[in-house]
């Protein structure tokens, strides 16, 4: 529950500056900077994801040990999943078990 | 000890471990309480009770934010959403813990619309995608979920959402420390304190457990390793008779915490005057309210809430376990009327509960295979 996911910043939004596109083992979400505003990210940082808020931004070495950590805690495909799960109504893909997803109708 | 062996850093952890070992005093009994549930599944998962003498004795606290809600407040969330024109949002973890009707996805499954959202900011979407609707998120968690809540519901007033709302069940971590020391019969020697409800509160906040309550602490990260660098700070601060606050996980970490998520918390929220954990019952000041300014997404005030109180079993000896007084195969019900699969007690309820853990990972190994049923 308080686990948190590494993601690197791909790209800040330019008229938002509290949402961000991040990158997690090549899936690509939206997330919210907005506990960040203190000491902004930028683009290319790797940030601690909680919730789809970005919790606390952590070296490069660090976001791939957290990585290493999950997937050795076999939680790694569940932390993929929640990632996955980000703003999923915004997007007409994504990973919807029918019947039991936000599907945003 | 298979799961340590696969690790990378072996060598660390066999030299952490051997310190450990050099530290403990063996005519001791060291008893140590990891706060998260985090932590608590990572040293069932890495089997680092093997790599600990027989002395040091892990206790797993009351950090596992689904496990201590009481089942009256899924009642009472559950019963708002039967107005067929309200979205009952949450998050996956909570989508399978027993009301007394059922869990959230049994009540979907008899018509009751139920969602999973990873985030709040989800819910509050689907809010304004559907404005016919109104979409209630059932928000749980400690210090490291409340501010994404808490911005949220800041957003939805600046955009003035008026279909969405929270049903607000946050607990803060520090009261419940309190609890377990102030109750009859603790015996705790020290604390591995919470690793991510740190990077918000920071570590100002358990300065009391060392000055007043003179326990040591270390805020710890979640890797092998970590949890095991903490227990040498311990061991060190016991050896040496000091009780301070030590931050092993000072690359999350930072001393005096996230002050935006402090500030956005301070905005919404403010304290219950008490508020019931389930097994371990009410305590004073341990869990926020959204404030009078954002009534207006308050699900508690929007809806009628029919406020229902379920006891735990009397059976079920969850309070005794979250304390360290019993082991989870101590209890009565443990593997027997109460598993994984059918939850009586709260610790449970979630992988991250004491007892689904040791469940899981020690008594599925231990138990069920030497009676010849595959773990």
């Amino acid at each position: 529950m308080c686990l948190a996911i590494p993601a690197k910043i791909v790209e800040l939004s330019a008229e938002d500056p509290t949402r961000a596109l991040i990158e997690v083992v090549g899936v690509r979400r939206h997330v919210d900077m907005g506990l960040l505003q203190d000491d902004p990210p930028r683009s290319g940082d790797w940030v601690l994801v909680h919730v789809g808020f970005a919790m606390s931004k952590i070296s490069e070495e660090q976001a791939l040990d957290q990585l290493r950590m999950l997937s050795m805690m076999g939680e790694d495909e569940a932390a993929l999943d929640e990632v996955k799960g980000y703003g999923s109504h915004d997007l007409t893909e994504g990973r919807l078990t029918p019947g039991e997803l936000s599907d945003g109708t | 000890m298979k799961y340590v062996d696969e690790f990378r850093e072996a060598g660390v952890i066999s030299k952490a471990a051997d310190e450990i070992r050099r530290l403990a005093d063996s005519e001791r009994h060291y008893r140590f309480m990891e706060v998260c549930g985090g932590h608590t599944h990572a040293i069932y998962r890495f089997g680092l009770k093997d790599l600990l003498p027989p002395n040091i004795e892990l206790i797993h606290g009351p950090g596992c934010p689904v496990c201590v809600l009481p089942m009256g407040r899924i009642d009472d969330g559950l019963s708002i959403a039967t107005d067929p024109d309200v979205v009952f949002t949450a998050f996956g973890d909570m989508m399978r813990v027993p009301g007394t009707k059922g869990s959230p996805l049994e009540h979907k499954a008899r018509g009751m619309d139920v969602r999973i959202v990873y985030s709040p900011s989800d819910a509050l979407k689907l809010a304004q995608k559907n404005p016919d609707k109104q979409v209630m998120f059932f928000a749980i968690g400690f210090e490291t979920t409340a501010p994404s809540t808490a911005l949220t519901l800041m957003r939805a007033k600046a955009l003035d959402v008026q279909n969405f709302s929270v049903f607000c069940n946050h607990v803060t971590i520090i009261p419940a420390i309190r609890a377990i020391l102030d109750s009859p019969g603790m015996r705790i020697d020290a604390f591995i304190g919470p690793g991510h409800v740190s990077t918000v509160i920071g570590c100002r906040p358990y300065e009391w457990i060392a000055k007043n309550e003179h326990k040591p602490i270390a805020v710890s990260g979640f890797e092998p390793v970590d949890i095991l660098q903490s227990i040498v700070m311990l061991l060190r601060q016991l050896k040496a008779g000091e009780t301070k606050v030590e931050n092993q996980y000072t690359r999350v970490v930072p001393w005096e915490g996230n002050r935006a998520a402090l500030k956005a918390m301070a905005e919404v929220f403010e304290l219950r005057p008490y508020f019931e954990w389930r097994g371990m019952g009410f305590i004073s000041q341990s869990a926020l309210r959204i404030r009078a300014a954002y009534a207006t997404w308050d699900a508690e005030q929007r809806f009628q809430v029919p406020g229902v109180r379920v006891t735990d079993p009397k059976a079920a000896q969850c309070g005794e376990v979250l304390k360290g007084a019993l082991k989870p195969i101590q209890c009565k019900l443990f593997g027997k009327e109460c598993t994984p699969e059918h939850p009586i007690g709260a610790l449970m309820v979630s992988s991250e509960g004491s007892c689904a853990a040791y469940y899981n990972y020690e008594y599925r190994k231990t138990v069920l295979t030497s009676i010849g049923i595959p773990a």
